[in-house]
């Protein structure tokens, strides 16, 4: 891989760069590259978060001083620069395929109509083309849990909401931008609700807590 | 052992240090707002420096000792127990913590640690997680026995008095030492909050880069342990920027399109979209934490080698105070 831009997240954390774009090959570079740090197992570090097109790494200065006047920050940049570089480009991570059965329109999904508006199409269609559609799991995270979903049809991409909602309910199945993805806990939110699963999205008592993870492939099925 | 909340106050929260390890689920840190206070705070009871501790914001709860504790207060002042220092507190005593005049946060810590309920490895609070949850009345804490302080013979270590006269309680014994904060502990609005230039810094208009370190925000009613929202000067950017969102870490600055910038804090989220202008220096963040809706903020510029010399310096010097009053307490 070649060599990533490695940006200082303030004195505790860097983020390393793979691209700018939410593009599945960029994000399966990410996933490869939190997975190498995983295997790396240096020292000090305390979290490794793949996002879309980034990993975040959060350590401990005190575990990365030297003898030299180095600063913490650029013995870890070179070190992390050093293993992404030599790591090998691995196949997208696949994590295995999860249906989750999501109950559209009505009351689950107060926005379906709109959405079908915004985008020309038919209720029916809207519901078809979201459930029609194979999803890929590029990131965790805004609120425990909450996965967000790369795939989703061009058709059905339209900007959040003016103002968002202070609650949106827990299991809400939505669509913000380019994305789609399901709310875990009741939280204010500003994408459009389609529908609702019953699926628990999140539980801290479960092993794995998160149902959903990075690289995992994504089907809603109608019910 | 334990020891039951008769009150809650304005919002009390069992704290530790925090999650580890769980961002790629989406699952923040939490943890103290104000670190530098809780450590001590343990420390000066001879716990390790994570152990579970309470935070106190504001108005503080009253609770009732149901066993012979030994107890330390740091943080914001406030009425209750003498602060900074190892108090003992005979069973069955109830203390009503005061409201703070200056500050937002204190911690109380116990000898032992609190033992209360762990979620995903941590007895962190995160409200906005909805893991625990800030304290009620009628709840009881479960202390750990300490191993460290035995609690037969505190008066003779201590060499403490009971507290007397009018607002003195016959049942809390102060040591007749304690830490003198003023290295560790900074409520004075005047001193500026160092801060590192953000990956977007450079994308703020001329006006706005000028007016992050020379003007003075203050911060907002809608602030919490999420994050502190800044007003006064709206900063702008040179043009919109969309960008795909990535890592972000307490500390962080964000500029969303309102132009009131927010530093995220203890329940930051795990990823966030918004330009990222700058980040506080993990040295000043108890400082900032400290600020209250309403209070003052001025940032400086500090470059990521000084911010890290400063936070080695401060590691260096935390440890050669939790050895010395780990003497103390032998």
């Amino acid at each position: 891989m070649s060599a990533p831009r490695i940006e200082a997240l303030g004195d505790c954390a860097a983020l390393i760069h793979c691209g700018d774009a939410i593009d599945a090959d960029v994000n399966a570079q990410a996933l490869a590259i939190a997975r190498a740090l995983i295997d790396a197992n240096l020292p000090g570090i305390t979290d490794i978060a793949p996002a879309y097109a980034s990993v975040c790494v959060r350590y401990d200065p005190c575990a990365w001083i030297g003898a030299d006047a180095q600063s913490p920050f650029a013995r870890l940049a070179a070190r992390l620069g050093a293993l992404v570089e030599n790591a090998q480009p691995v196949a997208p991570i696949d994590a295995g395929l999860i249906e989750i059965p999501v109950s559209y329109g009505g009351e689950s999904g107060p926005d379906l109509d709109d959405v079908a508006t915004q985008a020309g199409l038919m209720r029916e269609a809207v519901i078809d083309l979201h459930c029609g559609t194979e999803y890929r799991v590029a990131m965790l995270g805004f609120t425990p849990g909450f996965a967000y979903l790369l795939g989703l049809p061009e058709v059905l991409r339209m900007p959040r909401r003016a103002t968002p909602r202070t609650r949106v309910p827990a299991g809400s199945v939505a669509i913000g931008g380019a994305q789609t993805g399901v709310y875990p806990r009741e939280t204010p939110g500003g994408w459009h609700l389609i529908g609702r699963t019953e699926f628990n999205l999140f539980d801290p008592g479960r092993d794995p807590p998160a149902l959903l993870a990075p690289g995992m492939r994504v089907r809603f099925m109608a019910i | 052992m334990s020891i039951r909340v008769l009150a809650a106050g304005w919002q009390t929260s069992v704290q530790d240090g925090g999650r580890r390890g769980l961002a790629a689920l989406g699952v923040g840190a939490s943890g103290a707002m104000d670190v530098v206070s809780r450590r001590l705070a343990n420390i000066l009871v001879g716990n390790g420096e994570n152990a579970a501790a309470l935070e106190i914001t504001l108005r503080g709860p009253r609770l009732r000792f149901d066993a012979d504790c030994v107890v330390a207060l740091t943080g914001a002042a406030l009425d209750g127990l003498p602060m900074w220092r190892p108090v003992a507190v005979r069973a069955g005593t109830d203390i009503a913590f005061g409201t703070m005049q200056r500050g937002a946060y204190a911690y109380l810590a116990v000898a032992g640690g609190i033992e209360s309920e762990t979620v995903l490895g941590s007895r962190s609070t995160d409200i906005v997680a909805g893991f625990n949850a800030a304290l009620a009345a009628g709840d009881v804490l479960p202390i750990l026995e300490s191993s460290h302080i035995q609690h037969r013979d505190l008066w003779r270590r201590f060499h403490a008095r009971p507290l007397t006269g009018d607002s003195g309680n016959r049942d809390v014994f102060p040591a007749n030492w304690s830490l003198n904060p003023r290295s560790w502990f900074d409520l004075d609005l005047h001193n500026p909050i160092g801060v590192i230039e953000g990956a977007h810094f450079a994308q703020l208009n001329d006006a706005a880069r000028r007016a992050l370190f020379d003007s003075t925000f203050r911060v907002g009613g809608d602030s919490s342990r999420m994050g502190l929202r800044l007003h006064s000067a709206h900063l702008d950017l040179r043009e919109a920027m969309e960008l795909v969102s990535s890592g972000v870490v307490p500390g962080t600055l964000q500029l969303p399109p309102s132009g009131d910038p927010i530093v995220l804090m203890a329940e930051a989220p795990t990823c966030g979209g918004y330009p990222r202008i700058g980040h506080v220096i993990a040295v000043d963040l108890p400082r900032l934490a400290q600020r209250r809706p309403g209070d003052s903020v001025r940032f400086t510029p500090i470059s990521l080698d000084e911010a890290q010399t400063r936070y080695l310096e401060r590691e260096r010097a935390l440890l050669a105070l939790a050895r010395t009053i780990k003497d103390r307490l032998q």
